[in-house]
C-alpha cells in the first residue's frame, strides 16, 4: 500500500462521513459546514487524480462562494426546523434501501470492467505541460463557444437571482437622480416681463 | 496504486448518500439543495477520473462547465427559497401544493 493510496482512503472516508453528516444532522448550519468539509476532501481527492486546476476551482467556487451563500440564507431565514424534520424516520428505511441497492449495482458495474485498469502516466505530463496549460489549451481552442455561453449563463443567473429577491418598498422617500438630471431651466426658472420703475416714482 | 475503480467507487458512494439524503429530507428545501450539490460532486468525480485515465482533457473541461451551471443553479435556487419563505413563512416542500388540481 503506497502513501498515495493511504491518502486516498483518508480523504475518501472523510468525504463520505461528512456527506453522511450533511444528510442526517438536524441543524442546517452544521449540515452546511459538513458540506464544506466534503468539498474540501473531494478537492484533495481530485488533486490525487492530478486535476490541480479543478481542485483549486472547487475550493474557490464552492467553499468560497456557494457554501457561504448557503450559510447566509440558512442564518437569514428564521425557519422552524422541527416542522421540516417530520417524516425523517418514516422515509429513512426507504431511502437507505434505495441507496444500498443503487450502491450495490454501481459497485458491481465498476467491478466488472475497471478493477484492472492499468495506471497510466499523467496525460498532461506526457504532453509536456502543466495541468492548467493542458486544460486551458483545450478550453480555449475546442470549447471557446461553450465557454462564452457559460459566461452568459452566469450573467443570466445573476440577473435572475437579483430580480427574484428584489423588493419594492412603498411609502419611502428617496431621491431620483434620473429626474434630477433631466431637469431643464424652464422647469425651475420663470422670467417675467415688467416695466422698469424708477426710485422716485415708488410710492405716493 | 490508485486505480480507476477507486475513484468510481468513491463517486458511487457519494451519489448514493446524496440520493438517500433526498429521500429522508423530503421536507427541507435547504438540505435538498445541498444534496443536489453532492450529486453533482459525485458525477464530477467520475468525470475527473475518466479524464485522467483516458488522457482526454474534455472530461475536465466538462467538469468546469458543470461547476458553472451548478453555481448559477444554487444562486437561483436560494433566491427562490428566500422568496418562498417571504411569502409562505415556511420552507416545507409538502405545503407548496397551490397548483394541485
Amino acid at each position: 500500500m503506497t502513501f498515495e493510496l493511504i491518502c486516498f482512503y483518508v480523504f475518501a472516508s472523510v468525504a463520505a462521513l461528512a456527506a453522511l453528516t450533511v444528510i442526517s444532522v438536524k441543524n442546517p448550519v452544521v449540515a452546511a459546514l459538513s458540506l464544506v468539509l466534503t468539498f474540501f476532501s473531494m478537492a484533495c481527492v481530485w488533486l490525487l487524480a492530478q486535476a490541480e486546476f479543478l481542485a483549486v476551482a472547487l475550493v474557490l467556487v464552492y467553499v468560497g462562494a456557494v457554501m457561504v451563500l448557503f450559510l447566509f440564507v440558512v442564518m437569514m431565514l428564521d425557519v422552524d426546523f422541527s416542522v421540516v424534520r417530520e417524516g425523517f424516520v418514516r422515509f429513512l428505511p426507504v431511502g437507505v434501501l434505495v441507496a444500498a441497492v443503487m450502491l450495490a449495482e454501481m459497485l458491481m458495474m465498476i467491478g466488472v470492467r475497471s478493477l484492472e485498469t492499468p495506471v497510466t502516466e499523467d496525460p498532461a505530463v506526457l504532453a509536456g505541460m502543466s495541468n492548467m496549460e493542458w486544460l486551458g489549451q483545450t478550453l480555449f481552442r475546442d470549447f471557446l463557444l461553450p465557454f462564452e455561453i457559460a459566461a452568459l449563463i452566469l450573467t443570466v443567473g445573476l440577473i435572475a437571482a437579483v430580480t427574484l429577491t428584489l423588493r419594492k418598498r412603498t411609502g419611502t422617500k428617496v431621491q431620483r437622480p434620473g429626474l434630477q438630471v433631466m431637469v431643464k431651466r424652464e422647469d425651475r426658472l420663470r422670467v417675467i416681463k415688467m416695466d422698469a420703475v424708477g426710485k422716485g416714482e415708488v410710492g405716493p | 496504486m490508485i486505480t480507476l475503480a477507486h475513484f468510481l467507487s468513491l463517486g458511487a458512494v457519494l451519489f448514493c448518500i446524496a440520493v438517500a439524503g433526498i429521500f429522508i429530507n423530503r421536507k427541507n428545501v435547504i438540505v435538498l439543495l445541498m444534496c443536489l450539490e453532492l450529486l453533482l460532486l459525485a458525477v464530477n468525480t467520475n468525470f475527473v477520473a475518466f479524464s485522467r485515465y483516458l488522457g482526454d482533457p474534455a472530461g475536465q473541461v466538462f467538469v468546469f462547465f458543470i461547476l458553472t451551471v451548478a453555481a448559477a443553479e444554487a444562486a437561483i435556487g436560494l433566491a427562490i427559497l428566500v422568496v418562498l419563505f417571504r411569502n409562505r413563512s415556511t420552507i416545507d416542500v409538502t405545503s407548496i401544493d397551490t397548483l394541485k388540481g
